[in-house]
């Protein structure tokens, strides 16, 4: 297969694109792999991607029941952070956060990692020093570029917001994470699916897990709409529709909700905002930034309803337009292009799961509430360390189903098991 | 936008109501086990269909709700008060 | 092309000519021009430039498909970039101006890319930009974001404006039996039919004129006319300029409508409109296709019923000599209509030789392979030679507008027949009609619009009105270009071609998902309504299929853009999450009080003195209540009426501690704890009576207390009788603290003895015979959350300003003061009492020191869950008090506690809050750390603030830093 670069591309250039092939096969499904991933969403691929790589797993396939990266791998804001500070959450997500800074050299796949900064407004004394527990813990656990900004270095970097000393919250600095960023979602899973498949995995779209065959404390098979496939073990990475397949496998109940969250983009626009904005006061909430396209990506919260509709509603279209407006006035005559949702795991703490399940040779990726696309490099390194060692790595022992037995607390908002408040 | 038929006060948009969660669970009792307590908080049918779940009518009448919807189409089917001595007045009424 | 403006004709008014300027010139149009008309009209040809390779574009389409004529209309703070030409209504004084081009859009620097379009493929950027070229080598985002600002600058379309826009905008909410979409004929029929059955109709139109393709016919505007008035008289509520831009659930229906294009003071812009149909009825019509040939992005190709409304409704004839290239029967009207207007008009009509009545002359069986020209056309390519022409009109056929449908859900089929998508039924009442649906006779359009009303209606209705052309169309999506360099477009405004589609296939993204996101096709801001089809079409080529396996991607709404502005509505400046006020409000700033966010409160902050900064106000007044007295608008504090002869067994159940046994008169602390045992909230509860409690909550808290109470009685204790009614905004609370308020507020009263502390011990509440100087009667309550003797006040709202003026005027008499929340925080970290800055829902209430508390008699919301393993360990951290080692030092909240060895990690706690304690001197803090005080005392501990102060070497004491024994509170 030909190695991206600009090589490549400039040669392809005179010779008519005829040496790009198929960034990955096509294959037939086994009877039997020795890892079944079920999710081809970045989770999933990542997942496959590191078990062939890290661990040398040679026969693997990643079931997806319709198109890769075609559930909330293509639906989410692209936002890359890594600014959780309970243990637990902050080495995984400043792992992954170190992960994304070389994933297109790793890919050899541009991901359009931009780390063009994360600036959390702050409005209050208040929240500021909330703000500042969360970044000086980022600090002192080895994430340099975390920073508390008064109005001033924020005026001067961010110029178009509103800094009305009147205006309804008034800006008083910023809660900033300089290597944060955004990054180019549907390349993320096409880029590992390409790597996966150079590594040997067979990536079956249209193939929809129908059915689980149970072997007493094993998952035997997986039925499916190409047939039934036997594996030594499977992982679930399926966001959205993690209960349905938990379900399928007679497991009983998770802790888990499905909510749907929109997102939205506005026409091209020449540059406007060089950053990720995030605006979160008064129970509005309000993210932003600027696609390299132009269009002004931006979403607000969930649709406050549980739902399986990969569809929104008006209400949280028009609260989302609102806090645009509150923080750039600018964007008056700027026009929404799209609007759309994803349905998410909401979890009861926000935090996900990478964990053993009751079967033995079943492994749970899930429960990713908003966070999930940030998570993937890690999320898909630690679910193969698991399903590799069978025995989770430090980092991630408390991301297992039991942890609200112990009374683990990963709740970044401390807003208790209601999953919708973990927005 | 939903449309609920609040039985105090008529057909409204959701945005008045304020999802509950799960209107299925039975809490244990104030002085149940500590197994029981973290299944009925922490553990979720999650349908993916027609679901029973609580609706507070907040910008309205301020009743809660047990409402039977799809979570997939967001279709309707039933909506009464969550407090079941009301909900009877309400039946008798009819 | 060659465009001029006939002397007669079309639907513009001639006797009002419009100015209007482009790039800075000034030119004229007349009233019911469009931008695109006017400017066409004033032989303007090159009116944008292409996304990727800046290739000169002109008017593609006279409707909201457009992907040619992109321009941006207004200056400075009313600048509004990528408006469609083709639907800007004109008006006097309009300005518009070109876009994405420099110096400007006929001379283009950027089209030097053009040069380099071979190495431009589809997702090219994918492949390279990570490294140092050729190999990209190297590591991290360093060179990808050096590349990306060069990117970022080339790519956008126009350029927004930075300034607020100072426009505004309205919302709507209105309600009816049948919504219908589109006043061409099916939807005026369906309207009326639907009407004269009594029914309220309204009738959305996205142009602003009625008809639909009723305007575009040179011979229709007595039908058109006729039909308003039918639907006038019918009782239709006709609205245009208005796009219905989505559907939702339930019947609901999200409107932009267009007011005032012209800046006014009187009107707003826009509104956006929520309504809330019965059913609707969808007769959006059909859209005509391109066909992908070479160079088919020339300026002056274009479809061909553009070229038809451009004649017959704004009085402009594009060309002297037209080529016509179709493939269905829609195009022979428009070359007959542009001949009669003396245009000299031949057709390529691809398909063989049929019988069609024309006097036109047509060569069959062949179609455009190329157009020749750079800024306008001059010629086409076809197969037998080369034709010179200076208009190229392309019809391949019609795809209805289904996008509404879509977004509901509804899947479209593939009519091969027809060669496009048709909607399917929907489970909803939502039902399509005329050429939406695939109906393409003018008569049949009638009779669907009926059938549809009628469906509504519940009547019998004829349905499968499908088609209406004489001859079949031949589908044709690409006519491959003699000359392989000369690009076919697909998606104009993207610049995805025939061959991105290919190479897509080729590197194996062949779902229409993936061919969408890797080559970009269909998202620009016409959202594919010119080339989804065509990609669609080229893929399933590519892959052998038929069109229906390679799918359809769901539309999102909205169909067509919407300014964000018009979504936000009103709800924007201050009128965005309106400001709760208390009571005192006014009375506070007139006082001299600076405010600060407290939620979507405004609380008095600090109340400065001869230009004091906050410091040194809120140490004086911290001080002041000390010593004397200090005056606290409290009114924000959460205050719930709770009643009803269960309420004390409620009461016992929702807080942690005992409350059956608390006496009438008497006021309690209480602790509420969540259902999985970490603290919710904390607060006063009062007894005011038997049966009647008053129940007071932290101010972030109020309203989710409130819904909790409502939850638990109506659907877990739906046995008890007890009624909870937020009364929040009944009363005026103002806290009288120190240890000269008994005396300010005896002065206020007119019997003083009734807070003696016979009458009015600690914890003690008095509801009766409160009777202010005034007038005023009050509740009074012996509470202290400053650990000084101190009381809370509270009156009727409305009486608020009465008894304040009364107490300010008494604590003046007595050395006193007004104090705000800076103060507040420090009279409470002195005492160590936890807020919302300590409880930050994951602390249990044994970490915030209070576990003493909870009872062990009886179990409560939370008593199960709050005994799990994490939540009960000894080391878990627990508040404490903090002081600098060095007490003239400071640090800040947030900061985190280190072990002196090891500053690093997650440390072993955190600081909560911190203020300058006058009573000590020096700076003191509340936090958590682990195992609480007793572990650290006499150790030093770092406390670490990196993103601010650095670091400071603490002491670790008791959270009850002053008055431990609570001897000035009982006093």
């Amino acid at each position: 297969m030909t190695r991206f670069s600009a090589w490549s591309v400039f040669w392809n250039g005179l010779t008519a694109q005829r040496g790009w092939g198929r960034q990955w096969r096509d294959p037939e499904p086994k009877a039997h792999y020795d890892v079944v991933i079920v999710g081809g969403g970045i989770h999933g691929l990542a997942t496959a991607y590191y078990l062939a790589k890290n661990h040398g797993v040679q026969n693997i396939a990643v079931l997806e029941k319709g198109w890769i990266g075609g559930g909330n791998a293509g639906r989410n804001t692209t936002i890359v952070r890594s600014n959780y500070a309970r243990p637990g959450n902050r080495e995984f997500y400043e792992h992954s956060l170190r992960m994304w800074e070389n994933l297109s050299h790793e890919l050899n796949y541009n991901v359009m990692f931009s780390q063009r900064s994360h600036i959390a407004l702050l409005h209050s004394p208040a929240a500021m020093d909330r703000a500042a527990r969360n970044y000086n813990t980022m600090r002192l656990t080895g994430t340099p570029d975390a920073e508390i900004w008064g109005l001033e270095q924020l005026r001067k970097t961010v110029p178009h917001l509103n800094y009305d000393t009147h205006a309804r919250f008034p800006i008083l600095g910023a809660a900033v994470q300089k290597r944060a960023g955004t990054a180019r979602h549907d390349a993320v899973a096409w880029g590992y699916a390409r790597a996966a498949d150079q590594l040997g995995v067979d990536i079956l779209q249209q193939c929809e897990v129908t059915g689980v065959v149970r072997k007493g404390a094993k998952l035997a098979s997986l039925q499916t709409s190409r047939g039934e496939i036997s594996a030594n073990k499977v992982g679930f990475a399926v966001a959205g529709n993690s209960t349905r397949l938990w379900q399928m496998a007679e497991l009983g109940k998770l802790p888990i909700e499905t909510h749907k969250l929109q997102a939205f983009v506005s026409e091209p626009l020449k540059p406007l905002l060089d950053q990720v904005v995030v605006f979160g006061i008064g129970g509005a909430h309000f993210y932003i930034s600027q696609s390299d396209k132009g269009g002004m990506v931006f979403g607000g919260d969930l649709d406050w309803y549980k739902s399986y509709a990969q569809r929104g509603n008006l209400p949280i279209v028009q609260d989302t337009a609102e806090a645009a407006m509150s923080i750039l006035p600018c964007l008056g005559r700027v026009k929404l292009l799209r609007h759309w949702s994803g349905v998410m795991d909401m979890s009861m703490d926000g935090a996900p799961f990478i964990c053993k399940t009751p079967l033995d040779n079943l492994y749970l990726n899930a429960g990713w509430n908003y966070g999930g696309f940030k998570a993937s490099p890690a999320s898909g390194w630690y679910f193969a360390d698991l399903i590799a060692h069978d025995r989770p790595a430090k980092v991630i022992e408390n991301h297992d189903l039991k942890r609200f037995e112990r009374g683990v607390n990963l709740d970044e908002r401390g807003a208790g098991p209601d999953p919708k408040l973990h927005g | 936008m939903i449309r609920i038929d609040c039985p105090f006060c008529g057909v409204r948009d959701h945005s008045e109501f304020s999802y509950g969660g799960d209107g299925s669970i039975e809490y244990p009792a104030l002085d149940g086990s500590m197994q029981d307590w973290h299944d009925a908080v922490f553990m979720r049918e999650n349908i993916c269909g027609v679901q029973t779940e609580t609706w507070q009518h907040s910008s309205g009448c301020r009743m809660w709700l047990l409402i039977e919807r799809d979570t997939m189409t967001h279709e309707i089917h039933s909506v009464k008060p969550a407090h079941a001595g009301i909900a009877k007045v309400l039946e008798a009424e009819k | 092309m060659t465009a001029r403006r006939l002397e007669t004709g079309g639907r513009i008014d001639r006797s009002k000519a419009l100015g209007f300027s482009w790039d800075g010139k000034p030119l004229q149009g007349y009233q019911g021009d469009t931008l695109a008309s006017a400017l066409l009209a004033n032989g303007e040809t090159v009116l944008g430039r292409s996304f990727k390779y800046h290739r000169p574009r002109g008017v593609m389409s006279a409707g909201v498909e457009e992907s040619g004529a992109i321009v941006t209309v207004g200056t400075a703070d009313r600048r509004e970039p990528n408006v469609k030409a083709t639907t800007q209504e004109l008006y006097g004084g309009l300005e518009a101006y070109g876009q994405n081009a420099w110096p400007n859009v006929r001379c283009d620097v950027g089209a030097v890319s053009g040069l380099f379009g071979r190495f431009f493929a589809a997702g090219f950027y994918y492949k390279t930009f990570m490294g140092l070229p050729p190999f990209e080598w190297g590591r991290g985002t360093g060179l990808w974001m050096q590349y990306e600002k060069i990117i970022r600058k080339a790519a956008g379309m126009g350029e927004a404006s930075r300034e607020r826009d100072p426009d505004h905008y309205d919302h709507v909410h209105a309600f009816c039996d049948v919504l219908v979409v589109g006043s061409g004929i099916a939807g005026l029929f369906a309207a009326i039919q639907a009407a004269e059955a009594g029914r309220d109709v309204l009738l959305v139109e996205q142009d602003f004129a009625l008809g639909g393709d009723l305007l575009n016919g040179g011979d229709t505007e007595e039908q058109r006319i006729q039909l308003i008035a039918a639907a006038e008289k019918a009782g239709v509520r006709m609205m245009t300029r208005t796009t219905a831009f989505g559907l939702y659930d339930h019947g609901v229906a999200g409107l932009l409508e267009r007011v005032s294009e012209k800046p006014s003071s009187n009107q707003p812009r826009q509104r956006f409109w929520t309504v809330r149909a019965e059913a609707t009825i969808l007769a959006t019509g059909a859209l005509e296709r391109h066909i992908a040939f070479g160079n088919n992005d020339c300026p002056g190709v274009m479809t061909a019923t553009a070229a038809r409304s451009y004649l017959n409704r704004y009085g402009v004839l594009l060309g002297k000599r037209i080529m016509v290239a179709t493939n269905n029967d829609s195009a022979y009207l428009v070359a007959k209509e542009l001949a009669v207007a003396g245009a000299e008009v031949q057709i390529l009509d691809v398909r063989v030789q049929h019988d069609i009545a024309t006097d036109i002359p047509v060569q069959f069986g062949l179609g455009a392979l190329e157009a020749v020209g750079s800024t306008a056309v001059t010629a086409v390519k076809h197969g037998q030679g080369k034709q010179d022409c200076d208009l190229l009109l392309v019809s391949g056929g019609w795809s209805p507008v289904v996008n509404l449908a879509s977004h509901r859900g509804v899947k479209p089929i593939w009519n091969a027949e027809l060669a496009c998508f048709l909607p399917t039924d929907s489970s909803e009442a939502i039902y399509t009609a005329g050429s939406a649906a695939g109906v393409f006779s003018q008569a049949e359009c009638a009779e669907s619009g009926i059938a549809a009303a009628d469906r509504v209606l519940g009547k019998p209705a004829k349905t499968g009105y499908v088609g209406g052309w004489q001859n079949p169309i031949q589908p044709v999506y690409e006519m491959p270009a003699p000359n392989k360099k000369s690009k076919s477009f697909v998606d104009f405004q993207h610049d995805v071609t025939a061959d991105d589609v290919r190479l897509a296939h080729q590197e194996g993204f062949v779902s229409v998902e993936h061919l969408k996101r890797y080559t970009t096709l269909g998202m620009a801001t016409d959202q594919g309504k010119m080339g989804n089809i065509i990609g669609l079409a080229l893929m399933a080529e590519a892959l052998g299929k038929d069109i229906p396996e390679v799918g359809t991607t769901r539309f999102r709404p909205p169909y067509t853009p919407v300014a964000i502005g018009a979504l936000a509505g009103r709800n924007t400046g201050l009128h965005f999450k309106p400001l709760r006020r208390s009571p005192l409000h006014d009375w506070n700033l007139r006082h001299g009080a600076e405010m600060v966010d407290a939620g979507l409160w405004h609380r008095a902050w600090y109340f400065p003195k001869d230009g004091e900064s906050l410091e040194d106000s809120y140490i004086r007044e911290a001080t002041t209540v000390r010593e004397t007295v200090g005056l606290c608008d409290v009114s924000s504090l959460g205050k719930i009426a709770i009643q009803g002869p269960d309420s004390s067994e409620f009461l016992n159940r929702v807080y942690s501690n005992a409350f059956a046994k608390l006496a009438v008169g008497k006021a309690r602390y209480g602790v509420m704890l969540r259902d999985d045992g970490i603290v919710m909230d904390d607060g006063t509860t009062w007894r005011l009576s038997e049966n009647d409690f008053l129940m007071t909550t932290t101010t972030a808290q109020a309203a989710r207390v409130m819904v909790w109470l409502e939850e638990l009685l109506q659907t877990r204790w739906p046995n008890l009788r007890v009624h909870v009614t937020s009364v929040t905004d009944l009363w005026a609370g103002v806290a009288v603290a120190g240890p000269k308020s008994r005396e300010t507020i005896a002065a206020c009263l007119e019997e003083t003895k009734v807070i003696s502390d016979e009458n009015l011990p600690f914890m003690g509440v008095r509801t009766n015979s409160m009777i202010m100087k005034n007038g005023v009667a009050c509740f009074i309550a012996r509470i202290s959350f400053s650990g000084e003797r101190a009381y809370e006040l509270y009156c009727p709202a409305g009486q608020a300003e009465g008894m304040m003026d009364l107490l300010w005027e008494s604590a003046q008499k007595q050395g006193g003061c007004l104090y705000g929340l800076e103060a507040l925080g420090t009279l409470r970290i002195e005492k160590g009492h936890v807020t919302g800055a300590e409880l930050d829902g994951r602390v249990t209430i044994d970490d915030a020191g209070l576990g003493k508390m909870a009872s062990q008699k009886k179990p409560f919301i939370g008593s199960a869950l709050r005994q799990r393993p994490e939540l009960i360990r000894e080391d878990r951290p627990k508040l404490v008090g903090i002081f600098p080692k060095d007490r003239t030092q400071r640090f800040k909240g947030g900061a985190i506690l280190c072990r002196a060895e090891e500053v690093s990690g997650f440390g072993i706690g955190w600081i909560t809050a911190v203020t300058y304690s006058p009573a000590l001197g020096h700076w003191i803090g509340l936090g958590f750390i682990e195992g609480g005080h007793e572990v650290w005392q006499d150790k030093d501990v770092i406390a670490s603030d990196p993103t601010r102060t650095g670091d400071v070497v603490v002491e670790v004491v008791s959270p009850h830093m002053f008055d431990p024994k609570g001897e000035r509170m009982y006093g």
